[in-house]
């Protein structure tokens, strides 16, 4: 039986437990389709670990629930970035580590293997009372990894291939510049371990309507970035809602949708199979490998960027003839005295669309999108002022009224005189 | 790859170790400090064990250790890439800091490669000039605990002068805004950076006394209905708050979130927008506040 540690082999594990933790937080040790508890034992036991104080318990009828609170206007760091750096090792990649940037400790030093594997046995390894013995092969597999991540650069001349360390960059100035972008820009992880490195801090600044779970995917974003720079296809990994395993599929991502009000990322992509755009969601990607360099990148983005103008959100209906489907919005609203805030709500939150002034207190908004539904939540934000509303969509249109209806008898309202 | 031993706490505690060692430190419980300090709730139980009992051959029982510098490494190209990316945001001219050299790296990702699309549009001037010699006084001040002075123009139109300590910048994802949170002033707690003029550091006499306002939380519980994928929705739309989640039966939840009262308004249209799917329990001042919004909506007349 393996003794439990800390630290991960795979990060993909525990991507789901924490998610389940943050979002839901309801579920009882038996809610959760593990392979064992004690399967969810250990995980919850690790992201305690990772997280401490901010992992809360409460018991219920049907058992102890663990969830995560978390208000992220009150915190300075991401605290999911800790299970990024639980990464499993082994003792002898530890060993290795600190000892070969100790050989290689300034970028003019310039070993040969054999000169490193030397150092290594008679200087570092030698006043142990049982040294480790690590083959050519080892530190060989070790120095190509540390060559394809940057921090050592090989040199050959003739047939002898020397070592070296890369040139650092000089981060000590960009001490602000870490702290906030290390919250707000994708991938805002690698910026946290830049700031450990230097482990330096600020408190000048905090962060609201801070969406922190995304996070978590920030491995898959990763790669898919490096695909899009790369222009290049991708076969990744998708869970749907609908099936229980996920499904391989091979795709040419093209753009990442953030949402900063619902807290979900989407990757638009393009799937040659069928012909057709489609929004994945991020959480839901998994396992994503680079595939050949696709020549329809540049023409594919150009066609999402024509699109774009008519997406409220991530839907796009697009046939694989290439035509748009469109459907038509239309609201009215009024306004009373000294609420012209109102307007200007319209006009700042508007993604497209436009909206034109019937009088003092009415104002038209007016949108051909690829998706009505998406703007839904949106429009009931301007629920009590709304007095009429026009949807080439009719069952969308019916059920928004039959909604309010609804709303109107779950809280007990009957008629109200003007 | 991001997820890599280079980059774990672990690694980060032991280069540490190594270094304060380097610096004559052998006390263990000393030592012991730094992974309480740098690593995880049960770091303690694995880090100096393995390095005392030789697992890991980087110190000698003795607290010595054969290496003979101070632990470093080079950023790595994933680490290179991603600050290649942030020196092309636009946002990034506040700071006027000089990045090191990163000619021939290519960055991870550009303004094209993602779009934030439910961002409000009347977001603050990043490359405005005088907004970004604002910004800079404001966190200059912010490091030195020094005072600021500016002008402002208040709710009735009137011009007023602020005398205060700023205390923090609170940046808004969804309105693309920072707000500047000071202590010291009596009127106000907090002011939206695109609306101060003239700020300067105030470097007289006078002293100010007063610390950052408390931030007084609510609680709203809602009762939610599990249909059209809801409960998720709900939850990630409002992860970002305190919360505690109850499962009722096999449709039905109940939710507590705390939230600041300053942000009640936006909090109403929030839940309103998850439309009969989402009913507020209490307390009675807010559900009075979703009933005014629906009786107003009954008068409007449409049908």
């Amino acid at each position: 039986m393996s003794s439990y540690s800390e630290l991960l082999k795979s990060f993909e594990k525990i991507r789901a437990y924490m998610r389940e933790f943050y979002i839901y937080g309801f579920k009882s040790r038996d809610g959760y389709n593990s392979k064992s508890s004690r399967s969810y034992d250990d995980e919850r036991r690790r992201i305690e670990s990772w997280l401490g104080d901010h992992m809360s318990f409460v018991r219920t009828p049907e058992g102890k629930n663990v969830f995560i609170s978390i208000d992220s206007r009150s915190i300075r760091h991401n605290p999911f970035y800790n299970a990024w750096k639980a990464k499993s090792f082994t003792d002898g990649d530890i060993t290795l580590h600190f000892i070969i940037f100790d050989i290689l400790h300034e970028p003019s030093v310039k070993c040969t293997l054999s000169e490193i594997m030397h150092l290594i046995d008679e200087k570092y390894l030698s006043g142990f009372d049982d040294p480790m013995m690590f083959d050519e092969s080892t530190v060989r597999k070790k120095l190509k990894e540390y060559t394809e991540a940057g921090i050592i650069v090989t040199e050959k001349v003739g047939r002898r291939v020397s070592y070296s360390r890369a040139e650092d960059a000089d981060v000590k100035d960009l001490n602000e510049v870490l702290h906030f972008y290390s919250e707000v820009a994708p991938c805002g992880v690698i910026g946290s371990f830049i700031l450990d490195k230097e482990d330096m801090d600020t408190d000048a600044f905090t962060f609201k309507h801070h969406y922190i779970t995304g996070a978590i995917d920030s491995g898959v974003l990763a790669t898919l970035f490096s695909a899009m720079r790369e222009k290049r296809a991708v076969t990744i990994s998708n869970l749907s809602k609908k099936k229980d395993m996920p499904r391989r599929c091979r795709i040419i991502p093209l753009r990442l949708f953030v949402s900063v009000q619902n807290g979900r990322q989407h990757l638009i992509a393009y799937i040659p199979e069928f012909n057709f755009f489609h929004s994945y969601r991020l959480d839901y990607l998994s396992n994503a490998k680079l595939e050949d360099v696709t020549p329809r990148f540049d023409e594919l983005r150009a066609e999402l960027d024509r699109m774009q103008d008519k997406m409220w959100g991530v839907n796009v209906k697009h046939s694989k003839w290439g035509h748009d489907h469109l459907e038509h919005v239309e609201f009215i609203i009024r306004i009373g005295e000294q609420e012209e805030y109102i307007v200007q709500r319209l006009e700042r939150e508007k993604r497209v669309g436009q909206i034109e002034k019937i009088d003092d207190n009415t104002y038209r908004f007016i949108a051909d999108v690829y998706d009505t539904s998406e703007m839904i939540p949106w429009i009931r934000t301007f629920i009590c002022r709304i007095v009429q509303m026009n949807f080439s969509n009719r069952t969308i249109e019916n059920r928004f009224k039959e909604d309010l209806n609804a709303m109107y008898k779950m809280y007990g309202i009957e008629e109200v005189a003007e | 790859m991001i997820f890599s031993e280079l980059y774990s706490a672990y690694y980060n505690t032991v280069a540490e170790i190594l270094s304060r060692i380097a610096d004559g430190e052998h006390s263990e419980r000393e030592l012991q400090k730094i992974v309480t300090e740098k690593a995880f709730g049960e770091s303690v139980l694995s880090i100096m064990p393995s390095l005392k009992n030789e697992k890991w051959q980087l110190v000698y029982s003795d607290m010595t250790t054969p290496l003979e510098h101070k632990p470093t490494m080079p950023l790595t190209t994933l680490q290179k890439q991603w600050l290649k990316a942030i020196s092309l945001d636009p946002r990034i001219k506040l700071f006027g800091v000089n990045f090191p050299k990163l000619d021939d790296v290519e960055p991870l990702f550009t303004s094209v490669d993602y779009h934030i699309y439910d961002k409000y549009c009347d977001g603050d001037p990043f490359e405005d000039e005088e907004y970004i010699r604002q910004f800079r006084v404001i966190l200059e001040a912010i490091r030195d605990h020094s005072q600021i002075k500016f002008e402002m123009i208040n709710r009735k139109g009137n011009s007023m002068y602020v005398r205060c300590y700023p205390i923090r910048l609170e940046y808004s994802e969804k309105d693309d805004k920072f707000r500047l949170v000071t202590a010291g002033w009596r009127s106000v707690a907090t002011v939206n950076l695109a609306k101060i003029n003239h700020c300067v550091h105030y470097h007289g006499e006078k002293q100010l006394i007063g610390h950052e306002r408390d931030v007084k939380y609510d609680t709203v519980t809602v009762k939610l209905r599990d249909e059209r994928n809801a409960l998720e929705r709900f939850m990630l739309h409002f992860a970002h708050f305190e919360k505690q989640a109850e499962k009722l039966d096999r449709k039905h939840y109940l939710i507590r979130i705390k939230y600041s009262h300053d942000d009640e308004p936006e909090m109403v249209i929030r839940i309103l927008s998850f439309g009969p799917l989402v009913e507020v329990v209490e307390p009675e001042n807010f559900r009075n506040l979703v009933i005014e919004k629906l009786k107003n909506q009954k008068n409007c007349g449409l049908r």
